[in-house]
């Protein structure tokens, strides 16, 4: 498991980000054309002036920019985000209700990406060379170069329109309020099959080229060569003496590689309909329903730092040397 | 220089990118010399199909020319993934100096910031920016400049702290030329490859943002792009496949070719750390 120094690094770099986010998020407030009430409000053109009046006084708009600044991180550190006034609902009941299905199809996808990746990886690496490695290598720079939503719209076109295999959008059949728990399972699991593999695919060409590299460094070791002259078959000394050893990069680059993945997740679930954050996002984006965005850029910022530190106590797992630090 | 160009062509990639990426230059350039009226502009029946009605690549919902709009949609695609990454360039180049020269708590301060800006869901901020500051070239711009400059930083930071502790950058020390100088004149220069790198592949990305923000509806209303063609074609993908096909796939050409020529630029200018 991962050390209380890590833990408390963590934290520290939790609050550090959170109190640069809500200073971004307070400065675009004010870098906005037009009034910041308004932009707090979450409307342009038609206004009501009550309202208003209202958010200029909670966020107390009329006193110097230092007691605004104060007065909006205490409201964040209370987990208060704001009213989106479009929606009549607070941003913080907004965003909880949307996060579990985000949460399902980001580390589903981050899970199939990193295993994927260092699959393909191992063996590209271990073909070095041959035309398995050519090809694999080549599949990855397509995927690497494809834009994560059109991938998702050509696997519509492919597996639901043409081939009828899946369902094309949302997170589970009309039908679902009449299903058993285990059909109402598998109901979620086909719909979610291709927004993982959309948003997954890219993640994983970029693993595969890192554990590529990795398993090709790896296999020059010292270690490996003392394994090979031992007489232990290939399967063994893969499993036994590089894996592990090359799949840490993989790991701690997929840590750093999570804000992208829900950056991607916006698109995805646009694509998909997925009714998580990213499709909440565009939903606000449309509407311009700023308090919303703001709220979802911390809350996302939190996320990705919640997703390093998993990262942190699986590479622990993987090597505990790194735990020991 | 003669070695590296011919290093460069001498890999496929390097060759088989330059002709790729020639050819979307070349889209770019010659979209108002072969569809000169403006691609908004209604030319044919709603849903034409590719090839009918002398449109190659069919008509989109309110019969407007896809062929036109994947050409005039070139144009910004370049010129957005390039601007940006200028942008992202000066940023990150500016900071990676100012950390990786004076080292102390300068450094540990920029590289805080630094780390901080990467754990930041880019994109997300992206979105926050053009839609807020509300959505044109110089927004966009600005914006996928900020998200940007992270990773140039790091790299940037990383080079000049090994360049500066070389004798010939000691020597203008000893000579008292002004701090300027030595980093603009004897630092930079001889870490600038692998930012050249870096830099042409940030391009790839920079338009890989501009066709995601687009496709939510965040791009210049006033220029065609090829996000902006795949988000209004998805809602009919249905009925109507080559909406999205096409924008698509030109941008899938543009950002492999860019890949391409990054990687060849790589092993032409940094043979060592290449891979062999």
């Amino acid at each position: 498991m991962a050390s209380l120094r890590r833990i408390l690094v963590r934290l520290i770099e939790l609050v550090l980000t959170v109190l640069v986010i809500a200073t971004i998020n307070f400065m675009l407030v004010h870098a906005a054309p037009g009034d910041p009430a308004a932009v707090m409000a979450g409307q342009s053109g038609a206004t009501d002036e009550r309202f208003l009046n209202q958010v200029r006084a909670e966020y107390g708009l009329d006193k110097p920019y230092i007691v605004q600044l104060g007065t909006y991180l205490n409201k964040v550190i209370h987990l208060d985000l704001g009213y989106s006034f479009r929606q009549r609902r607070d941003v913080s009941g907004l965003i909880l209700e949307r996060l579990g299905p985000t949460l399902l199809l980001t580390l589903s996808a981050l899970v199939v990406s990193v295993l994927g990746g260092i699959l393909f990886g191992a063996v590209a690496g271990l073909r070095n060379g041959r035309w398995s490695d050519t090809l694999i290598s080549m599949v990855a720079l397509l995927f690497y170069a494809t834009p994560v939503f059109w991938l998702g719209l050509m696997l519509v076109l492919v597996f639901s329109i043409q081939l009828e295999w899946l369902p094309a959008f949302g997170y589970a059949s009309i039908r679902a309020a009449t299903f058993t728990t285990w059909e109402y399972i598998v109901d979620v699991a086909q719909h979610l099959v291709l927004p993982v593999v959309s948003l997954a695919a890219i993640y994983m060409a970029v693993y595969t080229r890192l554990m590529r590299a990795s398993i090709i460094e790896v296999s020059h070791e010292d270690h490996v060569k003392t394994a090979r002259a031992k007489g232990l078959t290939e399967g063994r000394i893969l499993r036994k003496h590089m894996l592990r050893n090359a799949a840490i990069p993989v790991v701690t680059f997929a840590g750093l590689q999570a804000g992208a993945m829900i950056g991607g997740a916006v698109v995805v679930e646009t694509v998909f309909s997925w009714p998580g954050l990213g499709r909440l996002t565009f939903e606000a984006v449309t509407q311009r329903d700023y308090p919303i965005l703001l709220g979802l850029f911390l809350v996302m910022s939190v996320l990705v730092i919640a997703v390093n530190f998993l990262t942190d106590i699986i590479c622990g797992l993987i090597d505990p040397r790194i735990a020991a630090r | 220089m003669r070695d590296v160009i011919k290093a460069f062509f001498n890999r496929p990639t390097g060759w088989i990118g330059i002709t790729l990426l020639a050819l979307v230059c070349l889209m770019a350039v010659l979209a108002p010399v072969v569809y000169p009226t403006s691609p908004w502009e209604m030319t044919g029946p709603p849903f034409a199909r590719p090839g009918d009605a002398g449109m190659v690549l069919g008509a989109d919902t309110l019969g407007r020319d896809i062929a036109s709009g994947v050409m005039h949609g070139a144009r910004v695609s370049l010129l957005i993934g390039i601007a940006s990454t200028l942008a992202a360039l000066l940023i990150g180049v500016t900071l990676g100096c100012i950390a990786g020269y004076f080292g102390g708590w300068v450094d540990t301060v920029i590289v805080r910031f630094t780390e901080i800006f990467q754990t930041i869901p880019n994109f997300v901020l992206a979105i926050l920016l053009v839609a807020i500051l509300t959505p044109s070239i110089a927004t966009i711009i600005l914006a996928i400049g900020i998200v940007s400059w992270p990773p140039l930083a790091r790299l940037t930071r990383a080079q000049v702290m090994t360049v500066s502790t070389r004798e010939f950058v000691q020597a203008a020390r000893c000579q008292g030329q002004s701090t300027a100088s030595i980093v603009l004149r004897h630092v930079l220069p001889n870490a600038i490859s692998p930012i050249i790198v870096a830099g042409s592949l940030t391009v790839a990305t920079a338009i890989l943002i501009e066709a995601a923000l687009s496709f939510l509806g965040l791009g210049d209303p006033n220029f065609m792009s090829w996000g902006f063609m795949i988000g209004s074609g998805r809602t009919v993908i249905r009925q109507a496949w080559w909406m999205s096909v096409f924008p698509g796939l030109a941008i899938l050409l543009t950002v492999i070719a860019i890949n391409l020529v990054g990687e060849a630029l790589n092993d032409a200018l940094n043979p060592r750390i290449s891979r062999a």
